[in-house]
């Protein structure tokens, strides 16, 4: 091998090395017990494997108050599964209608959507809050699938665009000539082709809903509501927690998002490259 | 026709109130809130004009806060995307196991940014009692003693302490922009300018670079958006810090307005946020819908 090949493969591993780092970390320590965890060999292998920590992170430990984050989980799961699919349904019709069915001021609307994509949540927390409380969605699980549903609306909106105007415009014209309504055009034509973009869709929503975190803290205030990422913080912020647990927990918690990265990466790249290629 | 129009609005109408109410009314809420004088539980919609924003530019908390995105951004925009193209570049060199590399640099993008917080609060944690752990205890055994350092817990160094667990985090995204972009270059522009002489740097330099100019506009604007409102990396790592020195806007207005019921101060906050936002994001979105259009 030239030198210059063995210069370019040492950069890649060294960055792979710090990508790899903090998964490193979490593994070794999560599989280690607590007699095992010390400041000093936390770089080192586990001496034994246990799960003790990872049984401990999901159960808790009640005689220490200690809250196990399985609830969470599947609070995380109730939470995402209907909002993933109704965000999915929701940017599906927007799609069709802003590109098959275009009124004056399509783009505009479209615009306007969008701008919801980018905006801090800070400046909507606070009627938000209100809002939520008047509707009596406060501090509930419905209330969180609500809100993702609404703030997914411009992303989901976007990808299934961006995918409808690959379609040709004049299969949807000659169905119209032949007859077809609006939702037979739909159902008919445009749903059975859709599969892919509804699989970059859900990824997307399904990543960042489990991901989220502010909306989390402020709309579900309750530990048992709690979606796991705000539990996760509560975990690691207590100070009695060792630190076998935090890392046994961050792995539940990353746990969902990485096998469908890892088993549904293709449609997870699509999905980056769609919610960051806006425009250009 | 006429009755296909009329379903086809819709469809698309409870998203258009939905994102009214809940984008567009509740900035106008917000705002609103920004310029009364309501600062405990109970709501007062006492009229007090910009005194909130007044006393917000004098609030010390306030000015670091400021300053700390200021640094956040300009060295996560610049790391994440010299790192981002460097191995975008580097990958299209024909590397051999490359969908491995490009698996383990994107990874972290799948994972939240709570989970990150709290796995960088251990690798980048100083120990207690000068004992070094984490990154310090591997620089310890790696002969690099001289790296070491008190990061997040450093106010001298604070925020940039929370850069590395945010490019960690993103430059990968980075990188698969500027991959799908390389790739998306037609080969016989590379070819001609080989022919004409130019050398591999030559080619990066003069071709590549410039022909990426629309991705790294696009990396500018998702990463600056970001780096501009963000909360749970910085919440779940560090906290506001020692002395306030990692301090983020949008941590400062969870504070004052959801812990310290400082509501109208809190919006006055959310309501900066939103203009550094726009800033940023506005000409963008005119700028792309407009070449859209012309397309």
């Amino acid at each position: 091998m030239k030198p210059r090949r063995i210069v370019l493969y040492a950069v890649l591993v060294i960055f792979a090395i710090f990508y790899l780092m903090p998964i490193y970390v979490l593994f070794v320590t999560g599989l280690k017990s607590f007699q095992q965890v010390s400041l000093r060999e936390m770089w080192n292998l586990p001496k034994s494997i246990t799960f003790e920590s990872f049984v401990r992170a999901w159960k808790g430990d009640p005689s220490r108050g200690l809250r196990g984050l399985s609830q969470n989980f599947m609070n995380s799961v109730y939470l995402v599964i209907p909002a993933t699919l109704i965000s999915a349904m929701l940017g599906s019709m927007n799609g069709y209608v802003l590109t098959k069915w275009k009124f004056k001021g399509a783009n505009a609307v479209f615009a306007i959507l969008l701008f919801g994509m980018f905006i801090p949540y800070q400046s909507i927390l606070i009627p938000l809050v209100q809002l939520l409380q008047k509707i009596k969605l406060y501090g509930s699980i419905p209330g969180l699938i609500f809100v993702h549903c609404v703030y997914g609306i411009p992303i989901t909106t976007l990808i299934f665009r961006n995918y409808y105007s690959t379609i040709p415009t004049d299969i949807v014209e000659a169905s119209k000539i032949d007859g077809a309504n609006f939702t037979k055009i739909y159902t008919k034509i445009i749903l059975p082709v859709s599969m892919p973009a509804f699989a970059v869709v859900m990824i997307w929503q399904f990543t960042s809903i489990w991901n989220d975190f502010l909306f989390g803290l402020i709309v579900a205030p309750n530990p048992s509501v709690q979606p796991i990422t705000v539990a996760l913080n509560n975990l690691a912020g207590s100070y009695f927690v060792e630190w076998n647990i935090q890392m046994a927990g961050a792995l539940i918690t990353a746990l969902p998002t990485l096998l469908v990265y890892i088993f549904l990466g293709r449609f997870f790249m699509r999905g980056l490259l769609a919610g960051s290629l806006a425009g250009t | 026709m006429k009755k296909d129009r009329l379903i086809s609005i819709l469809f698309i109408l409870p998203s258009i109130i939905l994102i009214a109410i809940f984008v567009y009314f509740f900035i106008g809420w917000t705002s609103w809130v920004s310029l009364v004088n309501w600062k405990d539980i109970f709501p007062d919609f006492t009229f007090v004009g910009l005194r909130n924003y007044i006393r917000l530019f004098q609030n010390y908390r306030f000015t670091i806060s400021l300053q700390n995105t200021v640094v956040f951004t300009a060295l996560f925009l610049i790391a994440s995307i010299t790192i981002g193209l460097l191995l975008a570049i580097l990958l299209d060199r024909k590397v051999r196991f490359e969908s491995v590399f490009r698996t383990i640099y994107l990874f972290p993008m799948a994972v939240s940014f709570v989970v990150t917080g709290v796995v960088w609060r251990w690798i980048l944690n100083p120990g207690p009692g000068g004992e070094s752990v984490g990154i310090n205890l591997l620089f310890e055994k790696i002969g690099l003693s001289f790296l070491k350092s008190g990061w997040y817990t450093d106010p001298n160094i604070g925020i940039k302490a929370v850069v590395i667990a945010a490019v960690w985090q993103m430059s990968g995204y980075v990188m698969a922009m500027y991959l799908a972009g390389i790739r998306g270059i037609p080969t016989e522009l590379y070819e001609a300018a080989q022919l004409d002489g130019a050398n591999t740097m030559q080619v990066y330099r003069y071709i590549v670079i410039p022909l990426l100019r629309p991705i790294t506009l696009g990396a500018v604007i998702i990463l600056g958006h970001i780096s501009l409102k963000i909360f749970d990396l910085v919440f779940a790592m560090t906290g506001s810090g020692i002395g306030f020195s990692c301090d983020v806007p949008a941590l400062f207005m969870y504070d004052t307005t959801f812990r310290g019921n400082y509501f109208s101060q809190g919006a006055a906050v959310a309501i900066m946020l939103l203009l550094f936002v726009a800033v940023l994001i506005v000409p963008y979105l005119i700028h792309s819908i407009r070449t859209e259009v012309r397309r």
